[in-house]
């Protein structure tokens, strides 16, 4: 068992991109981790450094202290899951998962037994003689998991482990890989574009953009406090409510009107961050117009007209919908506002 | 059916017995005249006869020249397969400035030269190596025009296989080789095969190179003895020009039944827009 | 994959696949050294040929003179070239341009539906007429349009034809539509294979002729492919040695296409040096249609 650890690394593409900017993480020995982020953050590409596929241009890579930033990827004793999977078309299932042992030249009846024991231990015992194209999306995923744990390596990567599986087998999956990382304590590190895959199953969350960590903590931080304004609007499946404001007196001017900032605050403009599911309503709040009720099963939107043009969110229980057109005055649960400095967007 | 349906499928029906005619028409020669005891060049049922067969068999050069085409036709088809893959692959994978373009021009350049434009330097650089009358050097020069085409489609199809299964295999430990060996070979394996009969089947049939440099008459290929049949004492040789023909198009008829029972005749990706 | 756009994914480190500079220089190499001996090389040991006196036999043959642009000069001015290359077109024009073209589309779009019995006999005869050996091929046509006792004379009631003497260049014209027709049908085949099926039922709905569907729905999406069929199909053409086979050129150069008469020039004839010339003229004239063709493709996209 290993833990991972990155000092300064960049990776820098032959057209001059820096998909990772000199980037500083350590990734705990046994724990979940998950890297997310939009669409071309780097993510996938620290990913890929970790797993040796691309050179960091300069930083260190280290996995269970052993300096591994000039190795071949096949020496570093990572595992890595595609996010295709990459079964291998031409072999079968039991060929595939012992591949790791056919490349180390392990004799045939070895390689047989650790598909078997593999296989059985991730529930594809009667599956073993079948091709890659003829398995569900979900039975080729727990291939390459078990292809991978076939290589008894010390970290395990998965690349989007989500992603090619639909919507209900996601859900199930998200437990099963849970389940298995915390038998097995393999240190373990996903990447997602999708925040509620992060928040589900990792220890510690890393959020990138642009090449870089823009906030790193355990989901419930990322969750409840957002570094800043760009993982505020990340983070959550109903998006924060972000809006444009002013301390002035130690209270919170915003649409209309004034709120506790929950501490002492210097005057001056700033951004201010309410997840809709901690606003209720409240006798005296942010007061708006209901325009839109939108149901979210045991939840619904609803979302507010108010004073200066600013709309605001807020989550509601089943049966309390207030009917469109109807005026709400709303506050924030206490403890549950947060400030950004409405020029950097940091968290004040 | 309304009038004008029953107009369109009576035209179409008419349409497609043409066709068949057309094409079908030439091709029943090769049936009848082998069988035939006073062969012509005219199509007609044949007074059934094996006596051809024989002729043939007892032509000094006949089997012969089969041979030598299958040697030729080996050289240049193993070599064009081989040669074509490595690269391929290698250009599939590596990021080379200007490669799509140089891919292009050779591919332009190989349907231009390979006919008849580069005949004179061709004969007179083999000429003066000496290199006439053989059936490597032959089949080498036939590869080299092959090549360029052959590569092209290959990189297509190479192109298309996810990358993600050799850093896959990469990541397991596997070297270079054994990615190339257990991973690429076996995945690229129908676009292989597609080179392996393509290039078979031009190799086979190419009349003109050999033509141009195999003077030798025991060390010609079936093509040019062939065509050698119908100059030989002025007029053509009806007793072993369709036996000889037919025995030299079975290779190739074989070939196809075969590919299209197995993978069926079509054009994968390959050719794009 | 989801994570980046696919114009950083071609950005990406040069070597995914671990090939490393040593292993992929020897991978590439054989090919490369073959096409240079056998295809650069020739090409551009053409251009030189060509302005020397070179023959193949006499004393030219051993010292070989610069002669300049006499070659050219004397082709320009030489009525059997002038007529080779009038020819060459009209056999360009007639048998790929139109012939295989037309009926390669043909066949693809009609056989969509067809019964596959049928489709499996159509294509097997076509693509058969396509692979047989040329040598063999030219004995077929040759038994076919033979004046005496030739089939298609027996076939159409008129004995007595000689089609190959009498319309040298026709014959040539319909022979490589046969001969040559199955390349177009397949590639029509896979362009139409991905022509939308829904915008080929969208056509249907509102009522699209047959024509109106192919010149509004399918031409659009396989305009690329027509172009590149019509190239490649009009190089191969104008480079075909199969009339050699045929006629000969005869009688009397009425079918004497430029391979041909390259061939003929060159060899029988001995004059290696102003063969070679006029292989460089084919040469640009492929060239010429080749660049017509790649800037016709970039004004598309």
């Amino acid at each position: 068992m290993a833990g991972i650890e990155l000092a300064g690394v960049s990776t820098v593409y032959p057209n001059g991109v820096r998909a990772v900017d000199a980037l500083d993480l350590t990734v705990a020995d046994g724990e979940f981790f998950a890297l997310l982020g939009p669409s071309g953050c780097g993510k996938t590409t620290l990913l890929r450094t970790i797993a040796g596929l691309e050179q960091a241009s300069s930083g260190s890579v280290s996995i269970g202290g052993a300096d591994v930033t000039r190795l071949e990827p096949g020496v570093r004793k990572v595992a890595m899951v595609f996010q295709d999977y990459a079964l291998f078309p031409h072999m079968t299932v039991s060929e595939n998962i012992a591949y790791p042992l056919r490349v180390r030249r392990a004799p045939k009846p070895e390689r047989a037994e650790t598909a078997a024991r593999t296989a059985a231990g991730l529930g594809l015992a009667g599956l073993l003689e079948r091709r890659p194209a003829q398995l569900s999306g979900g039975q080729q995923q727990r291939v390459a998991l078990a292809r991978a744990m076939a290589m008894s390596a010390e970290v395990l990567l998965l690349d989007e482990p989500l992603s090619n599986l639909d919507a209900r087998l996601r859900l199930e999956a998200r437990t099963f890989l849970k389940r298995l990382q915390r038998d097995l304590g393999l240190t373990t590190v996903f990447v997602t574009h999708d925040q509620a895959e992060a928040l589900a199953m990792a220890d510690r969350i890393a959020v990138m953009s642009e090449g870089r960590i823009r906030q790193l903590g355990s989901p419930r931080d990322v969750f409840q406090r957002p570094a800043d304004t760009f993982v505020a609007n990340f983070i959550g499946s109903t998006p924060m409510n972000l809006l444009p404001a002013q301390v002035r007196n130690g209270r919170v001017e915003v649409a209309g009107a004034h709120l506790d900032p929950g501490g002492p605050h210097p005057d001056a403009p700033v951004t201010v961050g309410i997840r809709p599911e901690y606003l209720h309503e409240a006798p005296e709040g942010i007061t708006g117009t209901v325009s839109i009720v939108e149901n979210l099963g045991v939840t619904s939107l609803v979302t507010l007209e108010c004073p200066q043009d600013v709309t605001v969110g807020l989550t509601v229980p089943e049966h309390e919908e207030p009917p469109v057109g109807s005026v709400l005055t709303v506050a924030p649960r206490p403890g549950r506002l947060l400030l950004y400095d409405s020029d950097t967007g940091q968290l004040t | 059916m309304t009038p004008r349906q029953v107009a369109r499928r009576l035209a179409y029906t008419a349409f497609m017995a043409v066709v068949l005619a057309f094409f079908a028409v030439p091709m029943l020669w090769l049936a009848s005249a082998p069988f035939d005891s006073d062969p012509g060049l005219g199509l007609r049922w044949p007074d059934w006869t094996l006596t051809n067969w024989q002729v043939t068999f007892e032509h000094p050069y006949a089997l012969s020249s089969l041979v030598n085409s299958v040697v030729l036709c080996v050289v240049a088809t193993a070599v064009t397969t081989v040669f074509a893959t490595l690269a391929a692959y290698t250009l599939s994978r590596v990021r080379i400035p200007g490669r799509d373009a140089l891919l292009y021009v050779l591919l332009l350049l190989s349907s231009v030269v390979t006919g008849t434009a580069a005949m004179v330097p061709i004969f007179v650089m083999m000429f003066q190596l000496g290199l006439t009358n053989s059936q490597y050097a032959t089949g080498l020069v036939i590869a080299g025009g092959l090549l360029p085409a052959a590569i092209f489609i290959l990189k297509d199809f190479v192109d298309s296989v996810p990358r993600s299964y050799e850093e896959s295999a990469r990541v397991f430990g596997a070297s270079p080789t054994q990615v190339l060996l257990h991973v690429v070979l076996p995945v690229a394996r129908p676009g292989i095969a597609t080179i392996l009969v393509w290039a078979f089947v031009q190799a086979w049939g190419n009349f003109l190179l050999p033509f141009l440099l195999m003077r030798d008459v025991s060390s010609q290929p079936a093509a040019v003895l062939l065509r050698t049949l119908r100059d030989e004492g002025g007029s053509a040789n009806l007793t072993v020009i369709p036996v000889f023909s037919l025995l030299y198009a079975i290779p190739v008829v074989a070939l196809y039944l075969f590919v299209s029972k197995r993978y069926g005749f079509r054009f994968h990706g390959g050719i794009k827009a | 994959m989801v994570d980046a756009p696919p114009a950083r994914r071609t950005g990406r480190a040069r070597d995914t696949a671990g090939i490393g500079v040593a292993r992929a220089v020897t991978f590439v190499s054989p090919a490369l050294v073959l096409i240079g001996l056998f295809l650069v090389f020739p090409a551009l040991w053409t251009i030189y040929i060509g302005i020397t006196d070179y023959t193949l036999t006499g004393t030219a043959s051993v010292a070989p003179k610069i002669v300049g642009l006499g070659n050219f000069v004397e082709a320009l001015d030489d009525a059997l070239f002038g007529n080779a290359l009038w020819l060459t077109l009209v056999f360009v024009l007639g048998s790929a341009v139109i012939g295989q073209n037309f009926l390669g589309f043909a066949l693809a779009w009609l056989l969509r539906g067809a019964r596959p019995a049928l489709r499996r006999v159509v294509e097997s005869l076509v693509l058969m007429s396509w692979i047989l050996p040329s040598v063999v091929v030219a004995y077929l046509w040759i038994a076919l349009l033979d004046r005496d006792g030739g089939t298609l004379g027996a076939l159409i009631g008129s004995p007595g034809t000689a089609w190959l003497v009498e319309y040298p260049m026709a014959s040539l014209v319909v022979f490589n539509t046969w001969r040559g027709t199955a390349f177009s049908m397949l590639l029509y085949s896979s362009a139409l294979a991905a022509v939308p099926p829904s915008q080929l039922e969208t056509a249907r709905s509102v009522g699209a002729s047959g024509w109106q569907t192919v010149r509004d729905v399918v031409f659009p999406h396989i305009r690329g492919h027509v172009l590149t069929n019509t190239l490649l199909i009009s190089l191969w053409t104008a480079n075909d040695f199969g009339p050699f086979l045929l006629t000969a050129g005869g009688p009397n150069h009425a079918s004497e296409t430029l391979p041909v008469f390259i061939y003929q020039q060159a060899v029988p004839s001995g004059r290696l040096g102003y063969a070679a010339a006029v292989s460089v003229l084919l040469l640009l004239v492929n060239l010429v249609v080749s660049a017509v063709y790649l800037l016709l493709l970039r004004k598309r996209s």
